[in-house]
């Protein structure tokens, strides 16, 4: 057990052993909490070989990292991950543990909760420390309302949005020390056949600083083909609501919304999307959104900066050929 | 092998396709109230409840559904049985309503009842439902009752002892294999409920159905709960819409490229 009660993030590490992304913003974040109420920033690693991962956990704040280190750890199995982070949270003892809301953490963290019987709020948007317990933000009701959580007893659980905080900048000059956990790993119960790829759109919705999404008033596929050429303008991604991907007009991997992707590009230009909450939630940190809409009362209209009122298959011509003539392409 | 017991759990939840107006939200009593909009299964629920009536086709067996809550709509659950499950069973009570429970305590209340009226082979929920979108219930079921579990399926096939499923990944899927018991989580991916037939909802008032208290199944709903709600507020994501208009569509689209040059959004 550490000396000081510890905020506890679990780092997701890519296939080559590196902390990700989301990993350095939950450090970001944990080390404000941390600081605010007295803590040790601390990390878990499971993995292969960690101890490049350790030095960079290190390196971007944390006082301690705990590891577990194995081949059976090669890639990601729920039950083996599980034991071995319930063994981590016991030898650390934190009152909170951070995880990033990923497919990972999304498959992890309530499996974690139940093993720990700690309470968990998953999709936290924002994180407090009040009276030295864990306050985790997310919305309900689809985005029509925020709720506070706070869990009795410790630890509490929080998986975190990507993208709800700054990331922590690495400083080689830090220290912190290393803590080996030995585990015995389960014998695996579930056997996984490889994952199967399929193709998206050019660019990363993710990454895109535009993105054009479609939405059911499109269609039909061809629409698509449109926005693709507005998208390609604009240097940016081709989106989608859920039912043209249900429909199959535009992959499944674009999807934008609660149950898609949640982007926040600095230009997001909804084409004939009415604006559901589910649709809403994915993209409310957009800097900037665009409506293209032929129902005037559309309720995109109330959430957008900038709108038309009118038929996208007249609207859109005249908004790519004056992109173009701007642009001078 | 015996007959594959399927088991379905489901949530009672207001229709989350309701217009944003129709979520009021309470924020001293800490409440929201649906205005006019109807009580539906969660709809990864339906996927799910779809996903079971497909692998009962091609590998027979029965369909058990499973609810938890206060005040369940029995329209709802007559439909959704008649649909194509066999048998429902419902933990219902005061002390089960959605204020009073959190994922643990759901989920607690949920092994007790498998553990009543099981055993089950398969166990299907929604990946995560629709008002809370917390995504826990399913896999912290399994955990409950020792059982491994896949999450977030497409698609769902039990092969004698066991279980084929493709999970959805945001880049494409996976094929999981794993023995019976299993639980698995349901996307949409997976398909929509089929619509019952006239005659199939007439029939489903006959097939069986038991509730309990959760004081049957020896517990305590209030003393379980970890996690609680101590804020909840409406957000603002409205935002001032500048409507550009034109001498025709055509020309609306063209000012808008205008604006959004001269405003250096583009
Ligand atoms: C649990 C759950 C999760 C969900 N997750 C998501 C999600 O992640 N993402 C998501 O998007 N949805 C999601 N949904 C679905 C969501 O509730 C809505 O059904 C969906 O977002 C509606 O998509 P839409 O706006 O494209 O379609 P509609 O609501 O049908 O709107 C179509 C719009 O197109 C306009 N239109 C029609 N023709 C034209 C034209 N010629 N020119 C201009 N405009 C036109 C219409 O005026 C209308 O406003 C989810 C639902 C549930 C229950
Ligand atoms: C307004 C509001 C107030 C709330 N207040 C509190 C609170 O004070 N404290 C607190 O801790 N939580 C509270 N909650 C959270 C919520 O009540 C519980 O988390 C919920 O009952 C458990 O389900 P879930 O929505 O988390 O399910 P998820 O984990 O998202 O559900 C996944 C799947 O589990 C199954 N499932 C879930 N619930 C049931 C059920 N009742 N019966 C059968 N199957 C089910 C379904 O198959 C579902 O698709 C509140 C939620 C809201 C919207």
């Amino acid at each position: 057990m550490a000396e000081k009660e510890g905020i506890l993030v679990i780092a997701e590490l890519s296939p080559a052993g590196a902390p990700d992304a989301v990993t350095l913003e939950l450090l970001g974040l944990g080390a404000r909490l941390a600081a605010s109420s007295g803590k040790q920033l601390q990390a878990a690693a499971v993995g292969i070989d960690t101890a490049s991962a350790a030095a960079t956990l290190i390196a971007s704040g944390a006082a301690a990292v705990f590891t577990v280190e194995g081949s059976a750890y090669a890639a990601y199995d729920p039950d083996l991950h599980v034991t071995a982070l319930e063994k981590v949270v016991e030898e650390a003892g934190p009152s909170a543990v951070l995880v990033g809301n990923t497919t990972v953490g999304q498959d992890l963290v309530p499996r974690l909760a139940f093993a720990l019987k700690a309470g968990l709020t998953t999709d936290a948007v924002s994180l407090e420390m009040k009276g030295g317990a864990l306050a985790s933000t997310k919305p309900v009701y689809g985005g029509n309302a925020m709720a506070v959580f706070v869990s009795r007893g410790k630890p509490a659980l929080a998986s975190v949005r990507p993208g709800a905080g700054d990331p922590a900048k690495p400083d080689a000059s830090r220290t912190g020390e290393t803590v080996k956990v030995d585990v015995e790993a389960p014998s695996p119960r579930l056997s996984f056949g490889g994952k199967v790829l399929e193709e998206g759109g050019d660019v990363r919705l993710e990454e895109a600083r535009v993105i054009v999404s479609g939405g059911r008033g499109l269609g039909g596929a061809e629409g698509f083909e449109q926005l693709r050429e507005l998208a390609r303008l604009l240097g940016g991604a081709v989106g989608a609501s859920r039912p043209p991907v249900d429909a199959g007009w535009w992959p499944s991997t674009q999807q934008v919304g609660i149950t898609g992707k949640i982007v926040s590009p600095e230009v997001y230009v909804a084409v004939a999307i009415s604006g559901s909450s589910q649709h809403l939630s994915g993209i409310s940190d957009s800097r900037v959104i665009v409506a293209i809409n032929k129902d005037p009362e559309a309720y995109i209209f109330k959430v957008s900066d900038y709108g038309v009122v009118g038929e996208w298959q007249q609207v859109l011509p005249g908004l790519s050929s004056r992109i173009r003539e701007i642009l001078g392409v | 092998m015996a007959e594959l017991n399927i088991l379905v759990c489901v949530k009672q939840v207001p229709d989350p396709e309701g217009p944003p107006s129709a979520f009021e939200v309470d924020s001293a009593a800490r409440k929201v109230t649906p205005k006019g909009i109807p009580p539906v299964l969660s709809p990864f629920d339906e996927n799910a409840l779809e996903a079971a009536i497909r692998v009962k086709e091609a590998a027979g067996g029965s369909i058990t559904m499973l609810s938890v809550g206060n005040n369940l709509s029995k329209a709802v659950m007559l439909k959704a049985l008649a649909s194509g499950a066999d048998r429902l069973v419902t933990v219902e009570d005061p002390s089960c309503d959605q204020e009073g429970l959190d994922a643990f305590a759901t989920a607690s209340l949920l092994a007790a009842a498998v553990r009543k009226a099981g055993p089950f082979d398969l166990i299907l929920t929604g990946r995560q439902a629709a008002d809370t979108n917390a995504g826990q219930v399913g896999l912290g079921l399994a955990q409950l009752l020792s059982i491994p579990a896949v999450s977030v399926a497409g698609k769902v096939e039990v092969n004698g002892g066991t279980a084929r499923v493709e999970t959805v990944l945001p880049d494409g899927y996976e094929v999981v294999e794993a023995s019976l018991p299993l639980l698995v989580t349901v996307s949409h991916e997976v398909g929509d409920l089929r619509y019952p037939s006239l005659m199939a909802i007439k029939k489903a008032k006959t097939l069986p159905m038991e509730t309990f208290k959760p004081a049957d199944l020896g517990m305590e709903p209030g003393s379980l709960v970890i996690n609680e709600i101590t804020e909840l507020t409406a957000p603002n994501r409205e935002r001032r819409c500048r409507l550009v208009e034109g001498e025709s569509p055509e020309d609306a689209g063209a000012k808008l490229a205008a604006l959004l040059k001269e405003d250096k959004i583009i």
